[in-house]
This record gives structure tokens, C-alpha cells and sequence, in this order.
């Protein structure tokens, strides 16, 4: 029963038949009688003031219900949005974070910061009054450009943060890092500019605000990747409602990438507006908005450094980063480029001291934040870009000096220079098992196949590593992490033998509905249709922390076998007590309580039926029912890491990069459904390859937003792309009861280097900033 | 979306009279560019004339060696064409790199070259083709018809009824699509026919336009090597995130060998 549907079987997804046939529940579907709906008037301006706000001619416009500027939403004590990470710099002292106001009061500070809500009985009605509003600006000079932003003489985006500056943060042993380098026979230094994304969800942000004034119940329907941490949020710092008097539903959510992990300024007024006017009130952002207001990825200006002795020995690594935190400070936006970014600057290697400074910049933009890996991309793409230069200035293969640095298999647990204590791996075989299905060794005569075809063929690599799993509470919290990173989960047996499973977790396109049920499946021996998982409304699921950071397996599935162990625990004792045996005689097998050296045995859908019907039950000592929760708190990350080999050609007429051959091998632990990794790292490849060849937010030096479509903003497609060679190899996990590691963020970890990584091979050039487009490509190509 | 009236013509003539009584009337065929306009609040026509089930205005048709495309012809049906597909394959070739499928069951030729965006598709086949557009009016050379960016020889209450193109001894046609859009950055129709060698360039510039050192030196030596040497200055050539001018000149260089050679030069 279990060997087709249980761990490691690659079983087909639960979930798509709704999908595929239209019958997905998403946000937007969500309709609730007397609904309004909300028009947000957004700042056309990068950098204003707001002199004066005129709502008289909207609020008599038809069908409006109200209309809201900054100054009434300030003055309703909705208090204003939050970082919840609190960076400590070098100076001892947290980050700087300025107001951030649901609603622009005073200022506005990038393009799409809010400034009046209209809501009206239908949106058209909406955005007919919106243009009745009469708003004088004070247009401001900008900062909008992160290299420049810190310099004396940018435009001040804030009065509480003189030069821009949130915080500046080091981490690693200076002093030694510069002796080190002092003393290296060789230094490979590289300028990095990490590129600006945008999210581009398929499903854009979108939510329901309600209220029952009979209960005074609040409900948010909402896109979102973590509804109680949302529901967290909006309680104790925006005081909307207490908790047990606000419910926060994510339904299907159609994409996150990180983006729908933040509390933005539309699920703060929603909530509130709605009880304020007395009707629900939906928004749902069009595409245009969700290019100005969800939290943008990446944006990094690094010099990056690496020392190595004779023999090719990483010595040292020396790393100063700028990072973009636009112009507020999003929920986690502070965490990404130190503990997410910092942390990872050891990769794969031995680098026995590692220095990395980073200063958090306010610009006139949108915030930026988590994006599909948070760091974790940014710290790769330096490590793997530094590594693959220094072989070539050093003339030795890009193979063999990796293999000559890695940390070796045992060596576990490493220690790293920059904090992290990596628990497993075997990094050389990895990148074996890569070279081999690459075939690496025939590079040259295709390179030279190519050539007689006037294109150049180029090769590169990408041996990244991640954290995964987030995280030991205790360690997250001595960083100024202001959550714990626990899950939770809940087996429930109904009396017919089949099982809800409650998960904190949240599934958006990760499969969660089918990967979960497996477990159970497996651990409990009852059929995959038998198990139904449930997740995203806080009125249904315990508490839980949400999905991000390949965390769902590795911290959820591991509190989900939590919760199976204590079901099987009481099943012992009923089953015990019917079968007429001492608890430790009987024996569990996948799914039947035995009585050891007897045929006597009893199924846990029998053991189920027993604790509901609790008429031969040993109730003195037991409750009955069959409903178990668990908490799942990690040890520690987990480092799920891998190589990936990228193959380009490159026209030379016209720039064109080609991916001809795409290789990944990653060890992700052990794996629970093997078609959805596959997917997973096929979904990451190919952002990252995105990343690499075509996606760049750009805003002029007005920081008006260039790239605010599709027609600019160009995500990657299925035909740029080729078929890619996935395979993985097994260390497990040793600290979670499934031995897994994570999978979600390894193709956008680790693509950008290998693809920039080969096309700077075939170019013969040192370096290029991404995104590498055709025009650029093609001036390389014909630089000389 | 502003609101506005609706009519869905069933004939040229409901067309013309719906066009002529509305106070700003707009004619939609697919609708590809005008709707988008209309979702976005840039445009608030009174009234939305409908000529996009006009069956008059739907066919094709190869004779007198010409074919002849009807103005409400999709993107998907010309590049399905037997007819054209046998007579002037580059030009069933041109509308299938236009947008994605769902543009080009929607998009009429008609529609798009009377929205003359500058980095259309269709217009590098009325000027490199030499075809004429017919109205309801009058007929139109196609040298003519383009007059800058977003302008027409349309007049007022004019409708395109179809485009004649003269049925070449071999034509090609070569893009380089803007990444994002998919739009032509440079898009290149090469012919040769009873005119002579044509090389019209859309994408490029504010407007489509004829190269004509490449002309002549095709007109002695149709191949791809004949265009060996000859640069497009980049003066006056578009220039945005996705290329320079100078890069777009150099494009129209390379696009216009492969269209040669598309054309079996």
C-alpha cells in the first residue's frame, strides 16, 4: 500500500486536478456578500512632499463609501509597519527603521507608495473617484541609484536616518582576513552588481477584509505565505484586533517567491477599513501594481576578494557589500543580506577567515526583501564567480581547485569562519556525479564543434550551498530575530479511519498536500486518499510559522512526524488493551499494532474506531479520541548543497546567449516525492537563469520604474530554455527525523553563477554584470 | 476603463455609419492594442466600433499574382494560409513571430498596421512586400501609407479593407525580437519581384523604412554577401533599455542577411 504512495515514491500531485481544471480557490474567487472593493491612489512620484490632500470631490463621487488619506489612517492608531528583525551594526546599536506609514503621511517616498484609498461599491466607481482627488506634491530630487545613495550629497529619504544608512554590519575576524591577504601569492578581486527582480507571482496580492460586528470577528482573506505570522502582525503591533478575534485565511495562493511572506500596507488597511466602513472590501492588484509595491529581490553592489596561497589554497575571502533596502525597511528585509548572505560566504570550502562588511542603503524604491532564496543567491553568486576567476588567473581547471578546497566528508560538522556549523555532506562526490552527467571531459570538442559553427561555447560552474530549514529559535533570536522558527502540525484521526493533517505550513505551489500526505501515509499505513492536509486558515490549523526558506519539509514535515510517533504511541496502549497484551509486546509496523510471537494484530483505522468508540478502552488510564499535535523547534539549519554545470553559445553577430546544456546535482537529503524535487529545482533553475540572461528592475535616476511590465520587464520562457539534467546523491539530514535538507531555492541559488560563470568562459572576459543581455554580450564579443 | 458605448458592426457600411454618428468613435478588430489602452485609462473613445466579425473584411484571397488579405484577417489564420503559405511564404512566416497564440487569434493584419506602432511586424511586410492598402476609400501604396510613429494616411473615418501583395520571386523576413515584448527590436523583409529588391526595416526607427543601399546592392547580387560592408547609420534610430540605436543599426545589418538567405539568397 505505502511502497507506491509512501517516502520516496514519486507520487503524482494531489492538488493539480483542481488547478489544472480551473477550480483552484485563490483570493480574488473569495466573494462575500455587501463587498466593497478598495482603489489605492498611489504616489507618481519617486520623492515628494504632500502638501495638501483634496478628497472633497471623491467622497460625493457615486457609490463611494469613504475615502482615506495618511493623516486619517495615522490618526486611527493603526500604527505603522514593521521590521521584524532587528539588525545590531557595528556600532553596537540595532538598524535604523523610519516609520513606515500604512498609508503615505507627510511624504511619499517611491513610486506606488500609497497616498488615498478610495472604496466604493464597485472598483470602476473607485477609480472614477480617484481621479477626482486633488493631491499637491512637492516633487523632491531622488535617490534612487544604490551605488550612489550613501555618498554626501544624495537626497535624504529620511529625517531619522541621516545619509541613508540603516545600519552597517560586519561580521568575521577582520585583523585576520587582512593578514591573510597580505601574505597570499595570489588575490582575484571581482565588482558585483547583484540585479534587482521583481517577484511576478502569477497570482498578484490580493485580499478580503471583513468584520462581524454580531461577533466582532475579523476576518482577512489574504495571499499569503504565513497567515499567523501575518495574524501576529496585525495584532500585537497594528492592534486591529486581538488575536482570538482575528482570523487571517491564505487559500490557495497562486506563488510566493518570498513576496507574499511580507505584511504590506493593503492587509493592515483592509482589515482595518473593513469594520470601519461596515462592509468587506476586496483588492486584488493589477499587474502594474504588483511591479510597484511587492517587495523587489536582490540588489547588491559588492567588491568581493579572494586570497590564495601557491597551491591554489583558498587563504582568505574578503567581501563589502551595499545592499538596497529601497525606502522602507520590509518585514525581513534586514536579514537578508547579514544572516541569510554573510553567514554563506564559506560555500562549499575551507576558507579558513572570512571578512564580510555590509551597509543597508535607503533608496527612493520600492523595499526590497526575501526573493527566492534571500542571501542565499547573493552569498553564492560572489563565492562562485570569485572561485571560477581565480582558477583562470591561477590556469588551473575550475574543477580541481574546487576539489582542492572542499570541506571533505569527514569533516562534519564544520565549523565555518562565519558562524554556521554545516552538519553533513559530501561535496566531491556531488560535483563527480555532476562531471560525469555533464560530460565535462567532452567540453572541448563540443567548444570546438561550436566554433566551426561561428558561435562561442562556454562553460561554468556553480557549487553552491544553502541554510535551510529556518530555525533553531534560540539562534535566530540571539541574532534580533523577533519570531521563533518552530512549526507545528496536527494528526487527527476521524473515526473512520482516515486523517486530517493540520500543517502551519503553507502550500503555494510546493505540493505540500501531496508531500505531507505521504508522510503520514508512510508513518501511519493508511492510503494517500485517506489523508487530507490542511493549511493556511488560522481558525483551522494550530499556530504555525509558514513557508519560506526551504523550510516545509525539513521543520513542518519533521513536526508532522512528530505528531505521527505520538498517534503511534497511544495506538500502542489501545491496541494493548484489546488485544489483552503488555504495551511493550506489541509491535508497530506500517500501520498494524501486532502482539509479538502471535498472529494476533489490529490496523490503526481498527485502533482509530476504538478511541471514538471507546467501548473496549482502557479510559481510567487513557483519553479517548485520536488527535495528536506536535511542535517541531530544529537543532539546527539544515545544508542542503550541490553542483550545477552550465553550458552556453553565444552568436556572436548578435549577442544571443543560448543555454545548450543545463546539469544540476544536488543533494538534498532524503527525498519524499522525487517528481516534485525535480520540479522544484526545474522552477529554481530556471529563475535563476532568469536572473542571469534576462530580468532587471530598473527605475531612472527620477526613480520612476522603467521595467513596470512585461513588455520590460522580461521573465524567462520556455523557449530560451533547454531541457535540464537533474539528478541528485544522499547525505541525510542527521538532525531531523526525515534526514532531509530542503530543495525549494537551490536553482536560484545556484544558477546565476553558473550561467555567468560560462558565459564570461566563452567570452574570455573577466567579468559582466547581469542581467547578461544581447547588447552587452554582443560589445563584449566584439570589444577589441 | 472609462465607460463607453458598444457596437458590433455586421457590415462595412453599419461600420462607416456607427463611425461617422459617434462623437469620438474608435474602430476595434482584435482589439490587442486598444483594449490594454482602455484597461489602463489612457484612452476614453465614447463609443468602441466592433469590425471584428465583419465577414467581408475576413478572407484571402490569390489571384492576378497578388494575394489579397481581407483587413480582419487574424494573425493566426495568415500564417495558417495555404494561399499565402504557397505564394509569399515570408509572410506567413512574419505572422507567426507575432506576440503569442493568444495575439494571434485575436490581432488582425488590418488592425495592426492602422495602429502603426513602430515595432509591429506587419509593417516590414506592406513596405517590403510593395503592397497596397485598400480602404474603404480609396487604395493605398504601401510606400505611403506609413508616416511616422503611430501615424497613418488614414483619414478621418477611413477603414483599411485589405492589403494587396504582389506575389514575389523570393522574399524573407528576419527578427530580433525585443526580449520582453517580443515586439521586433529590427525586423528585416527582403524581396525581389517584378518591382525590383525591396529591404524594409520595422522596430528600428520611429517608423518602417526602405534601405536602399542594400536595394542596390541586392538587385545585382541577391545574397547575403552583397550586403557585406553596407552599415545602416544609427542617427534617428530607437533607443531603450533593451538596445541602443547603434545596436539596433547593427541588427538591421545582420537581420537583413538572414532574411536573404531566408529568402533563399
Amino acid at each position: 500500500m505505502t511502497a507506491e504512495t509512501g517516502i520516496g515514491a514519486a507520487v503524482k500531485r494531489k492538488e493539480d486536478g483542481r488547478f489544472l481544471t480551473g477550480r483552484g480557490r485563490y483570493t480574488d474567487d473569495i466573494n462575500q456578500p455587501g463587498q466593497v472593493h478598495a482603489f489605492f491612489l498611489r504616489s507618481p512620484h519617486a520623492h515628494a512632499t504632500i502638501n495638501s490632500i483634496d478628497v472633497n470631490a471623491a467622497k460625493s463621487a457615486a457609490g463611494v463609501r469613504a475615502v482615506y488619506t495618511g493623516t486619517d489612517v495615522t490618526a486611527e492608531d493603526v500604527g505603522t509597519l514593521i521590521c521584524g528583525w532587528n539588525v545590531v551594526g557595528k556600532n553596537g546599536e540595532g538598524h535604523l527603521a523610519p516609520p513606515h506609514p500604512v498609508i503615505a503621511s507627510g511624504k511619499a517616498r517611491y513610486v506606488g507608495d500609497p497616498v488615498a484609498v478610495v472604496v466604493a461599491d464597485t472598483l470602476a466607481q473607485a477609480k472614477d473617484a480617484a481621479e477626482l482627488i486633488d493631491v499637491d506634491y512637492g516633487v523632491l530630487p531622488a535617490s534612487a541609484d544604490l551605488a550612489t545613495t550613501l555618498d554626501a550629497g544624495a537626497a535624504q529619504i529620511h529625517d531619522e536616518v541621516p545619509g541613508n544608512m540603516s545600519y552597517d554590519w560586519d561580521l568575521g575576524d577582520k585583523a585576520a582576513v587582512d593578514a591573510a591577504f597580505a601574505g597570499a601569492a595570489h588575490v582575484t578581486k571581482l565588482e558585483i552588481v547583484n540585479n534587482r527582480l521583481a517577484p511576478n507571482a502569477i497570482e498578484p496580492r490580493a485580499a478580503v477584509g471583513a468584520h462581524d460586528p454580531g461577533t466582532d470577528q475579523h476576518t482577512l482573506y489574504l495571499a499569503s505565505q504565513n497567515p499567523h505570522v501575518t495574524r501576529l502582525v496585525l495584532s500585537a503591533f497594528h492592534g486591529l484586533a486581538p488575536e482570538h478575534k482575528l482570523r487571517v485565511v491564505a487559500p490557495d495562493v497562486g506563488g510566493g517567491f518570498g513576496s507574499k511572506i511580507f505584511i504590506y500596507n493593503e492587509d493592515v488597511f483592509l482589515t482595518w477599513a473593513s469594520a470601519k466602513v461596515g462592509r468587506p472590501i476586496k483588492w486584488t492588484a493589477e499587474r502594474s501594481e504588483s511591479f510597484m509595491t511587492d517587495a523587489h529581490g536582490r540588489d547588491h553592489v559588492t567588491t568581493a576578494e579572494l586570497a590564495l596561497d601557491g597551491d591554489g589554497n583558498f587563504l582568505a575571502m574578503r567581501v563589502d557589500t551595499i545592499a538596497n533596502m529601497g525606502a522602507y525597511l520590509s518585514t525581513f528585509s534586514t536579514a537578508v543580506p547579514t544572516y541569510l548572505y554573510g553567514t554563506l560566504l564559506a560555500g562549499q570550502y575551507k576558507t579558513p577567515v572570512i571578512h564580510v562588511n555590509v551597509r543597508a542603503a535607503f533608496t527612493n524604491t520600492v523595499p526590497v526583501d526575501a526573493y527566492r532564496g534571500a542571501g542565499r543567491p547573493e552569498a553564492t553568486f560572489v563565492v562562485e564567480r570569485l572561485v571560477e576567476q581565480a582558477a583562470r588567473e591561477t590556469g588551473v581547471d575550475p574543477a580541481e581547485l574546487r576539489r582542492r578546497n572542499f570541506i571533505q566528508p569527514d569533516e562534519f560538522p564544520y565549523q565555518t569562519p562565519v558562524a554556521l556549523q554545516y552538519d553533513s555532506g559530501n561535496y566531491e562526490a556531488t560535483m563527480d556525479k555532476a562531471l560525469g552527467l555533464a560530460d565535462y571531459a567532452g567540453f572541448a570538442a563540443r567548444k570546438a564543434e561550436a566554433a566551426g559553427r561561428g558561435k562561442r561555447r562556454g562553460i561554468g560552474f556553480s557549487n553552491y550551498i544553502e541554510a535551510c530549514g529556518l530555525a533553531p529559535s534560540q539562534v535566530v533570536g540571539s541574532l534580533g530575530a523577533g519570531v521563533g522558527q518552530w512549526e507545528s502540525a496536527q494528526v487527527r484521526f476521524n473515526p473512520t479511519g482516515n486523517v486530517l493533517v493540520f500543517t502551519g505550513s503553507h502550500s503555494h505551489g510546493q505540493g505540500h498536500e501531496t508531500t505531507f500526505a505521504q508522510i503520514v501515509s508512510d508513518k501511519l499505513g493508511i492510503p494517500l486518499e485517506n489523508v487530507e492536509v490542511v493549511h493556511g486558515d488560522t481558525a483551522s490549523v494550530p499556530f504555525g510559522m509558514g513557508t519560506y526558506g526551504s523550510r516545509s519539509l525539513a521543520v513542518g514535515g519533521s513536526a508532522i512526524v512528530k505528531a505521527c510517533d505520538k498517534i503511534v504511541e497511544k495506538g500502542r496502549k489501545i491496541a494493548a488493551h484489546i488485544m489483552e497484551a503488555s504495551v511493550e509486546d506489541i509491535e508497530y509496523d506500517g500501520g498494524t499494532f501486532a502482539v509479538a510471537g502471535t498472529d494476533k494484530s489490529i490496523t490503526t483505522a481498527e485502533i482509530a474506531f476504538a478511541a471514538y468508540v471507546p467501548h473496549n478502552y482502557p479510559l481510567d488510564e487513557l483519553e479517548p479520541g485520536l488527535d495528536e499535535n506536535a511542535f517541531y523547534d530544529p537543532a539546527n539549519f539544515t545544508y542542503p548543497a550541490g553542483c550545477q554545470i552550465c553550458e552556453v553559445e553565444i552568436d556572436p553577430d548578435t549577442g544571443v546567449v543560448e543555454i545548450a546544456k543545463f546539469t544540476a546535482v544536488d543533494d538534498f537529503g532524503n527525498v519524499v516525492n522525487p517528481m516534485i524535487v525535480e520540479g522544484q529545482v526545474h522552477g529554481g533553475i530556471t529563475q535563476g537563469i532568469g536572473q542571469a540572461l534576462h530580468e532587471g528592475v530598473v527605475y531612472d535616476g527620477s526613480g520612476q520604474l522603467i521595467t513596470g511590465s512585461f513588455m520590460d520587464y522580461q521573465m524567462p520562457r520556455a523557449g530560451d530554455l533547454p531541457s535540464y539534467d537533474v539528478d541528485t546523491t544522499v547525505t541525510p539530514c542527521p538532525h531531523n527525523p526525515l534526514g532531509v535538507k530542503g530543495c525549494g531555492e537551490a536553482g536560484a541559488i545556484a544558477a546565476p553563477a553558473a550561467v555567468m560563470n560560462a558565459v564570461t568562459d566563452a567570452l574570455g572576459i573577466d567579468n559582466m554584470q547581469m542581467p547578461a543581455t544581447a547588447e552587452k554580450v554582443w560589445r563584449a564579443a566584439n570589444a577589441g | 476603463m472609462y465607460n463607453f458605448n458598444y457596437h458590433r458592426a455586421g457590415s462595412l457600411a453599419e461600420a462607416e455609419s456607427a463611425l461617422a454618428a459617434a462623437e469620438d468613435g474608435a474602430l476595434m478588430a482584435g482589439g490587442q492594442t486598444l483594449l490594454p489602452t482602455l484597461k489602463q485609462r489612457l484612452a476614453s473613445p465614447s463609443d468602441v466600433i466592433d469590425i471584428g466579425a465583419i465577414p467581408e473584411l475576413a478572407n484571402i484571397e490569390s489571384a492576378g499574382g497578388a494575394v489579397t488579405v481581407g483587413a480582419g484577417t487574424r494573425h493566426a489564420d495568415v500564417a495558417g494560409s495555404a494561399a499565402v503559405a504557397s505564394a509569399i511564404p515570408a509572410l506567413a512566416a512574419l505572422a507567426e513571430l507575432i506576440g503569442d497564440p493568444q495575439v494571434r487569434n485575436m490581432g488582425t493584419i488590418g488592425g495592426s498596421i492602422a495602429n502603426a506602432d513602430p515595432a509591429a511586424d506587419y509593417p516590414a511586410a506592406i513596405v517590403g512586400l510593395g503592397a497596397t492598402v485598400n480602404t474603404n476609400r480609396r487604395a493605398i501604396a504601401g510606400d505611403d501609407f506609413f508616416q511616422g510613429l503611430f501615424e497613418t494616411a488614414l483619414d478621418e473615418g477611413e477603414i483599411i479593407t485589405s492589403m494587396a501583395f504582389p506575389v514575389p520571386e523570393a522574399a524573407g523576413y528576419a527578427k530580433f525580437p525585443q526580449p520582453a515584448s517580443r515586439f521586433a527590436m529590427v525586423g528585416v523583409m527582403v524581396s525581389r519581384g517584378a518591382g525590383g529588391v525591396r529591404v524594409a526595416v520595422t522596430g528600428a526607427g520611429p517608423s518602417v523604412f526602405r534601405v536602399g543601399d542594400m536595394e542596390a546592392a541586392l538587385a545585382g547580387n541577391f545574397s547575403a554577401g552583397a550586403l557585406d560592408g553596407i552599415s545602416v547609420s544609427a542617427d534617428g534610430l530607437n533607443a531603450d533599455i533593451h538596445g541602443s540605436a547603434e545596436y539596433r543599426a547593427h541588427l538591421v545589418g545582420v537581420m537583413a542577411k538572414r532574411a536573404v538567405q531566408a529568402a533563399g539568397g
